[in-house]
């Protein structure tokens, strides 16, 4: 990968890898967070509750299995509520994965590579987080297969001009990509702890998942192509599903939905989540592993740049959405505007202007873009606004549309939100159990950073 | 590959500058059934061994033409053929609505004929191999480089060859069982 022969620092900033380390020190530092590291109580109380929510989640879906969706707050005229609300929550989330190892990977920004690793396994497990939340919302779960087109007695076929087999698709490709994306990125790592593990049991199931990777320069050769190749896929595909994400709304005629601002929105909204989500992970996990020379204070600045960055994009959706209220002077797209300043939800609108536009804009301010602390909260306020983004989105364009005998309210039950916070536990207990079994950092490529790894023809 | 006892001579280096030159000089003495190691991928030295026939390129463009192909052509017997529904007057066949489909299995497709094309040209999965033998092997896939001339090599000879791979002042040299 040309891309990482660059040299390590760039102008003044910071290092992407802090300097003295060989082949063999870099290999160890990663694997043995793996190998030979005791695990720690804090591992095990962190996992414990991300468990513990997980049961809570599966509990709260269980009850769902065997009363139906009636014990959500959904009804009509918001039939969309909590689940909908969610996908959307996770799925963005899931982008940054792929944009940091794909996208980054395209325009030959090396210093991802300490942190694509667990951004994609973050993308992999906020997908299957969301993933889940259209499958209960179906009503009757075990028959969501009807989704997919498959030959069946009932002569039946999806309804292909809808957005919403659209999202099907885009889904689960994306799903099954990142999958691909992260295992085949995995291999070599696999082969090193493979190689390196002293337990019989690690030696043969890292072996196993390995596939007998050797190093091979003609397999390094391919392995590169298609790696690149599949960079090259993603990047599409990731602006491509939340683009279709927003087509699920856009589509439909629902004032403060019917809008083409919404698919360029959506991705930058999903990306500046997603960011938000990375730093969230990175910060703890490279204080309490000890990693802060692989994941730097370049890599802080550069995913809050990122975050500013896309962050204005989406103030200046907002900003689009609330001109088009005036300038299309449709009376319901006007009320709308009204509703969402005014209406029975203003409070968490005006929370979302600050979340999402007001306190990210202390990023401009270098001193916190490299504060690990700051930082944090940061992207914590960051995630709750953008989840309040998707929830005005949904409840405040269904409850009062154009007839006024169909307006009504939405109120989360208990059962939505042990749903929700259930996912943020799974999503937490997969992250755990990735950090303690797999190599968070790819070290194949952290090698290819190091000054050595330069050769001359 | 002819099964033989020994499966070829295999040398160990500390650098990748090391190993691509060796791989250079080996490459120009006249092997040519040679392979290289190294814990990440080394520019250059694909091409040092003679390697530069790389098919995975056109796997992923079949892949990926295939998936869009069989998307649209699936999309279109659905509606056309199969189950022809009016959907607000919109023609049967309204193409512009097919093309997200058509578009995210072109990626589905290319993206696993990428992964299992790559893995199917390199031979993988494949748990077992003559070069594990080596117990220096190990590091492979850690901070040594390793040059292997295979036994199937016309010009192989155990002690010719040996020396030949001495006079590249390897770490060390073994010979690699079958």
């Amino acid at each position: 990968m040309d891309e990482q022969r660059q040299p390590a620092t760039i102008g003044d900033s910071a290092p992407v890898i802090e300097p003295g380390y060989t082949f063999g020190t870099v290999t160890d530092k990663i694997s043995s967070i793996v190998l030979t590291r005791p695990t720690s109580n804090g591992w095990f109380l962190g996992f414990g509750i991300a468990f513990l929510l997980t049961m809570m989640m599966l509990f709260a879906v269980g009850y769902l299995f065997v009363r139906g969706v009636g014990i959500w707050g959904v009804t009509i005229p918001i039939g969309w509520g909590f689940a909908i609300v969610n996908f959307v929550w996770w799925i963005g989330i899931g982008h940054a994965g792929t944009l940091i190892s794909a996208i980054l990977l395209l325009l030959r920004q090396s210093w991802r590579n300490s942190i694509n690793r667990f951004a994609e396994a973050m993308t992999l497990f906020a997908v299957s987080a969301a993933g889940l939340f259209p499958l209960i919302h179906v009503g009757r779960p075990w028959l969501a297969y009807w989704l997919f087109p498959y030959p069946n007695t009932m002569k039946v076929w999806p309804q292909f001009r809808s957005p919403l087999v659209w999202d099907v698709f885009a889904v689960s490709t994306y799903a099954t990509i990142s999958l691909l994306f992260w295992f085949i990125g995995l291999v070599p790592d696999l082969a090193t702890l493979r190689d390196r593990s002293t337990n019989r049991a690690a030696q043969i199931i890292y072996g196993m998942l390995a596939l007998g990777w050797r190093g091979s320069a003609r397999h390094w050769h391919r392995y590169e192509t298609a790696y690149l190749l599949l960079a090259g896929l993603a990047t599409p595909l990731v602006l491509s599903v939340h683009t279709v994400v927003s087509f699920d709304f856009a589509v439909a005629i629902v004032p403060g939905w019917h809008t083409t601002i919404f698919p360029p929105y959506f991705v930058a909204g999903a990306i500046y989540s997603g960011f938000a989500m990375v730093l969230m992970l990175a910060i703890p996990i490279r204080k309490f592993y000890g990693l802060e020379d692989f994941i730097t204070e370049r890599h802080l600045q550069n995913s809050a740049k990122v975050m500013l960055a896309t962050g204005l994009i989406v103030a200046y959706g907002y900003a689009i959405e609330g001109f088009m209220g005036w300038y299309s002077g449709n009376r319901y797209d006007a009320f709308l505007l009204w509703n969402r300043l005014h209406g029975p939800y203003a409070f968490w609108y005006w929370a979302l202007l600050a979340c999402n536009i007001f306190v990210p804009q202390v990023l401009w301010i270098r001193k916190l873009r490299t504060s690990p602390t700051a930082l944090f909260l940061i992207s914590g306020v960051i995630l709750v606004g953008m989840w309040l983004e998707r929830f005005i989105i949904v409840v405040v364009s269904l409850h009062r549309d154009f007839l006024t005998s169909s307006w009504g309210m939405y109120y989360p039950t208990r059962w939505d939100w042990m749903t929700f916070i259930g996912t943020i536990g799974m999503f937490l207990a997969a992250m755990f159990l990735f950090v303690r079994i797999l190599p968070m950092i790819s070290i194949f490529e952290m090698r290819t950073l190091l000054p050595e790894a330069e050769v001359k023809e | 590959m002819k099964r033989t006892p020994v499966y070829g001579m295999m040398a160990e280096f500390d650098s990748a500058q090391h190993l691509v030159d060796a791989a250079h000089r080996t490459h120009e003495a006249g092997y040519l059934k040679i392979d290289a190691y190294s814990p990440f991928p080394v520019e250059g030295l694909a091409e040092a061994i003679g390697f530069h026939k790389n098919s995975v390129p056109l796997v992923v463009l079949i892949g990926g033409l295939l998936g869009g192909l069989s998307g649209y052509a699936l999309q279109y017997w659905i509606s056309v053929v199969s189950y022809p529904i009016n959907v607000g007057g919109k023609p049967y066949h309204s193409w512009p609505a097919f093309i997200v489909v058509t578009f995210e299995m072109t990626i589905l497709f290319g993206g696993i004929s990428a992964v299992f094309g790559m893995l199917a040209l390199n031979g993988l999965p494949m748990p077992y191999h003559p070069v594990f033998n080596v117990p220096r092997f190990a590091f492979a896939t850690k901070d040594r480089f390793f040059l292997i001339v295979f036994s199937t090599d016309p010009k192989y000879s155990p002690s010719e060859t040996r020396r030949f791979l001495e006079g590249l002042a390897p770490r060390s040299i073994s010979e690699v069982p079958s």
